[in-house]
């Protein structure tokens, strides 16, 4: 998946969730990930918030730190 | 009709309901029965069968024929049973000498204008003329062959009444020589489809039946088939039982077409299918059917179909035939080999929403087990997954909340993108059925619907609201609803959360979503939302049904919850006539999503997190479930660009076609070193295939199928495969080439599994389904005979979950390269992506895909009627022929995706929801410029396909 496409999908997310609070807002994208994304997904949205991906809602990359860590398959 | 062939009992007029019984006598024996029913059904119901032309059970009577004269004791004359209601204390008397003699004497007027060719008459056998000829004991006719309608010339010269056969229609003539105008087919088309085509010329003897039009399929006759069934002779006739005389048995089975269900009568002959019948105890259709189910089944012994297995090495090879052990042992090797070199999550899976429940588990099954990952999902991902988000996110289960029969019920009917007429055909003619009782009809779609203006059908409002604006229109009318005080505030208190709807109602009053502020948004006048927003409030029971035009947008997910939400906040939830209804596309999208298809979830909407449910599986499958989401199919194919996902089985699906993005599906699929195709045809998907896996029709298997209704229906095999194999054998060899070691010899013990791990399912048997024909889930101990409408007493997520919905515009969005909409949809005569339906009759209706365009956007780009067009989006761009329509609004074009010529997905986008990754489908910037010929792509495309589609043949 490009970098690109993966960051729109995970803004998308979070666009969903803008009008709760903050904390609230980040528990459920991290939430949604976790239950709806596939563990390559994930790593290579965390690899992308590890690199700072200035598109990237900040949101997002606050909701990394509570993302499920993927496993290697 | 085939009354006494195979019996079918038909009761003469229809059941009636009522809370009142009625008790009378009839030839001295006692019945019992619903005020308001007919003397002639009492006796019916008694085993008593009194003689009739002009009546049968699916239309009113009109008492006409005069055959089913009775006497009864205390009145004058001999009234007839079909008109004549029943009354407490009556005693009837059906057959008397007074009777019998009035019957001959219509008997005998009748056979004098007929044709009495009975032994060469493709009805023979099976005509009810001939039955009440015997029934009456009818000997000779005294009359003298005068004017009549069946000579083709009378004293030398050309009989002036004499009208030709129409044979126009492809599965039914209409021969007007055997007429004898009793009108079952003319009530048929009015009271059970709804249409209107019929209508009676002329009086007495010269009353002939016409379309209006010059033949059958010139006129509006959507080829439903229910005057053909009502039929007593053989005027309107199969044109496969003039082929091949009257069938000897039927076996009860299920439309493998769309999300309604039909039950049907297969009529069979030997192992030779001569007829669809739809049959009167199916719950879901209730004695009628579209064309599809009844009469489009030919592609079953279509030549097209491939019926030995094939592989190749890479797909610029030719196919070569190999047996069926060639193809596991081929497939199985090339699988074990991607995950050794890949790591085990570099496989998966497609389940078909064609195929059963059964053979769905067993795909997810192949591939939790034996594949060892979640990487299975299924084509309601292009089409209803946000329908499982939302639902289950507000009420608590992924399904539609009614069953058909509650649209009786219904008051106000609200049809947000769906277009029933042609996508749910069955469903509207009973929808339709309920418009004409008095109920109110709102449609909130960018396009001109049937339903919106028909035959003694017109919607109270229709909202034309530009496509990808649903929220907002929505949001409008929770606005009104709320703001003018017309929630139903006790239900809201009892069954909801209320803090969460204290939060919504906060938000959805804000004025920036008042109907006047979202007006240049929605386009759709600001009074028109509100008056349908207050009649949705308050005209009785409101009931919502939706489709695609909902799910396939950005905010798919978003919209079913602003559904939810303008239910749960009127209190139209929980009994009949209310609901929130998705009407699901492919016959077996539902219960497909229900067996686990979902790469998060397990069988009964279980997420994989769960513990307990995995555990579950682990100890029955002596292995250990992954606990991490699979991919859904969108990123199943950016994987494979990305180098990362290598090997895929389909079943049942043209993804290639289905799919957007056409181009980005084709990548995907050439990245993989092995993709196996399991389906009837060489498909476009199978183009990029490695392996072809022949698969079977819905007529040779067992199993069942789930409609919209949640209704479990059995399939039943009433031919051997052609293939040699049911798509339930093909999965289990394929595992077990993989290590699987199954075992199912029927797929009654695979339904024995799933009822054993799945709680929605825990009653569900065949023994269950044999005696009750069908059982709507959840059937458990709390509902052993399944549940028609839920959310009865509570929520099944506890309370009622309000959630905030604000739109948030498509990206996908005009400008001054692509200036128009482009939205899609279907039509009635055929179904998805046409594999199917264009191998039958069908195609006389819709040889093409067409283009709909407003005049006035044609006129400005100077396009005609039937002109070659080129509709280009940033995805890219095809050509088809353009037809100038004001059914949709100016700036707003339309087509389907029938034709893989057409391909209109190489068009679509590639945005999709944001909860659930279901496509776009329903909102593209286009252009549309005059052309003269097909685009670059599909010459490249048709060149290409052809050089796939080669096949070796096979080395004896
Ligand atoms: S086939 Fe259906 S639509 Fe056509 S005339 Fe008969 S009842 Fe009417
Ligand atoms: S076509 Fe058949 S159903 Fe219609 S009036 Fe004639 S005999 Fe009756
Ligand atoms: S396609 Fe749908 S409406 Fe038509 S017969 Fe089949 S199930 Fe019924
Ligand atoms: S059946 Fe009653 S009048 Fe024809």
């Amino acid at each position: 998946m490009t970098p690109e496409k993966l960051v729109y999908m995970a803004n998308q997310i979070a666009t969903a969730f803008a009008r709760l609070p903050e904390d609230a807002a980040v528990a459920a994208i991290a939430d949604h990930i976790d239950a709806f994304w596939d563990p390559r997904m994930r790593a290579h949205l965390l690899d992308l918030v590890e690199a700072g991906a200035p598109d990237l809602s900040p949101r997002v990359a606050a909701a990394a730190g509570r993302i499920r860590k993927p496993e290697a398959a | 009709m085939k009354d006494f062939i195979i019996p079918d009992p038909d009761f003469g007029t229809p059941a009636r309901r009522s809370d009142k019984t009625v008790t009378l006598t009839i030839d001295g024996f006692e019945v019992t029965v619903p005020e308001g029913t007919s003397v002639m059904r009492a006796a019916a119901e008694l085993g008593i069968e009194i003689p009739k032309l002009c009546a049968t059970d699916s239309v009113e009577p009109i008492g006409s024929c005069r055959l089913c004269l009775v006497e009864i004791e205390g009145r004058r004359g001999t009234p007839a049973s079909c008109t004549t209601p029943v009354a407490d204390g009556m005693q009837v008397h059906t057959q008397t000498p007074k009777v019998a003699k009035l019957r001959r004497g219509v008997m005998e007027l009748y056979i004098s204008d007929h044709p009495l060719d009975c032994l060469t008459c493709a009805a023979n056998g099976d005509c009810q003329l001939q039955d009440m000829a015997g029934a009456v004991g009818l000997r000779d006719v005294r009359y003298e062959a005068g004017a009549n309608h069946f000579e083709t010339r009378q004293n030398g010269e050309a009989n002036p009444r004499y009208i030709e056969k129409d044979a126009s229609n492809p599965y039914f003539t209409y021969d007007p020589s055997k007429c004898i105008a009793c009108y079952r087919c003319v009530r048929a088309c009015e009271e059970v489809q709804g249409t209107f085509a019929l209508t009676v010329d002329g009086r007495g003897f010269e009353a002939r039946i016409s379309t209006g039009h010059d033949d059958f399929l010139g006129s509006d006759c959507v080829s439903c088939g229910a005057c053909v069934q009502a039929c007593p002779t053989a005027t309107l006739q199969e044109k496969s039982v003039i082929e091949m005389g009257t069938p000897d048995r039927a076996v009860v089975t299920t439309c493998a077409y769309c999300g309604v269900g039909c039950s049907f009568r297969a009529e069979m002959k030997g192992d030779q299918l001569v007829r669809m019948v739809p049959s009167k105890d199916g719950k879901a259709n209730r004695g009628h059917s579209c064309v599809k189910g009844r009469f489009a089944y030919g592609y079953a012994t279509h030549p097209d179909r491939i019926l030995n297995p094939m592989i190749r090495e890479s797909i610029d090879q030719p196919w070569r035939e190999v047996t069926w052990e060639e193809a596991f042992e081929f497939t199985a090797r090339k699988f074990r080999g991607i995950q050794e070199k890949h790591g085990v999550r570099a496989i998966g899976g497609i389940t078909s929403s064609r195929c059963t429940n059964e053979e769905t588990f067993l795909v997810q099954k192949l591939i939790r087990q034996v594949f060892g990952n979640n990487n299975v999902d299924t084509c309601a991902r292009v089409c209803h997954s946000p329908t499982g988000y939302g639902l289950k996110t507000t009420l608590g289960t992924s399904a539609g909340t009614q069953d058909f029969d509650s649209v009786e019920h219904a008051d106000v009917v609200l049809i947000i993108g769906a277009n029933p007429t042609d996508g749910h055909p069955v469903f509207a003619s009973r929808l339709k059925k309920r418009l004409r009782q008095g109920a109110q009809l709102i449609v909130a779609d960018p396009r001109r619907i049937d339903l919106v203006r028909g035959p003694h059908v017109r919607a109270a409002h229709h909202l034309p609201l530009r496509p990808g604006t649903n929220v907002a229109l929505l949001t409008a009318m929770a606005h009104v609803i709320v703001a003018e005080g017309l929630t139903y505030d006790d239900f809201i208190r009892e069954r909801c959360e209320m803090d969460a709807y204290q939060d919504w109602a906060g938000f959805v009053a804000e004025d920036r979503h008042s109907p006047e502020a979202t007006e240049a948004l929605t386009g759709v006048p600001a009074e028109e939302v509100r008056k349908a927003a207050r009649l949705y409030a308050t005209g009785g029971n409101a009931a919502i049904y939706y489709g695609l035009g909902v799910t396939e947008h950005s905010q798919g997910s978003t919209t079913v919850m602003a559904i939810a939400n303008l239910a749960m906040a009127t209190g139209n939830i929980g009994r009949p006539g209310v609901g929130v209804n998705p009407l699901r596309g492919q016959n077996n999208v539902q219960g497909s999503c229900d067996m686990g298809s979902f790469p998060h979830e397990l069988p009964g909407y279980r997420h994989v997190h769960d513990d307990a449910a995995r555990g579950l599986y682990e100890k029955l499958w002596n292995v250990t479930i992954s606990d991490e989401p699979g991919l859904r199919i969108p990123n199943m194919l950016d994987a494979a660009v990305g180098g990362t996902f290598k090997g895929i089985y389909i079943q049942g699906e043209d993804i290639l076609q289905s799919d957007p993005d056409t181009k980005h599906v084709a990548s995907g699929l050439a990245a993989m070193d092995c993709v196996v195709v399991h389906d009837l045809f060489l498909n476009e998907t199978a183009n990029y295939a490695h392996v072809f896996l022949p698969g079977s029709t819905f007529l040779e298997k067992d199993g069942t199928f789930t409609n919209a209704e949640r209704r479990i229906n059995r399939v039943r095999r009433v031919m051997a495969p052609l293939n040699g194999l049911a798509d339930w054998e093909v999965t289990q060899h394929l595992a077990n080439a993989m290590g699987a070691g199954w075992t199912y010899a029927h797929p009654a013990e695979i339904m024995a599994e799933i009822a054993a791990t799945t709680p929605s399912f825990a009653g569900v048997s065949y023994d269950l389904l044999e005696a009750e024909g069908s059982v709507q889930w959840p059937c458990n101990d709390a509902a052993p005979r399944g549940t028609p409408v839920m959310h009865e007493g509570g929520f099944v997520r506890g309370k009622g979950l309000f959630v905030v919905t604000d739109y948030v515009p498509t990206d996908e969005r005009t400008g001054p390269r692509y200036p128009l909409l482009l939205t899609t949809g279907r039509i009635l005569s055929q179904y998805n992506v046409g594999a199917q339906t264009r191998r039958t009759g069908n195609t006389v209706w819709h040889a093409e895909d067409v283009l709909e365009i407003h005049p006035h956007d044609a006129e400005t780009r100077g396009i005609s009627e039937g002109d070659w067009v080129r509709l280009a989006s940033r995805s890219g761009e095809t050509t088809l022929r353009a037809t100038l329509s004001d059914r949709v609004s100016p700036g707003v074009v339309y087509t389907t995706f029938h034709h893989p010529e057409t391909q209109a997905n190489v068009v679509t986008s590639d945005y999709s929801d944001w909860a659930t990754n279901c496509p776009e489908y329903k909102v593209t910037a286009v252009q549309v410029a005059l052309t003269n010929g097909p685009s670059d792509w599909q010459l490249s495309y048709a060149e290409r396909a052809r050089a796939a589609r080669r096949i070796l043949p096979a080395a004896e």
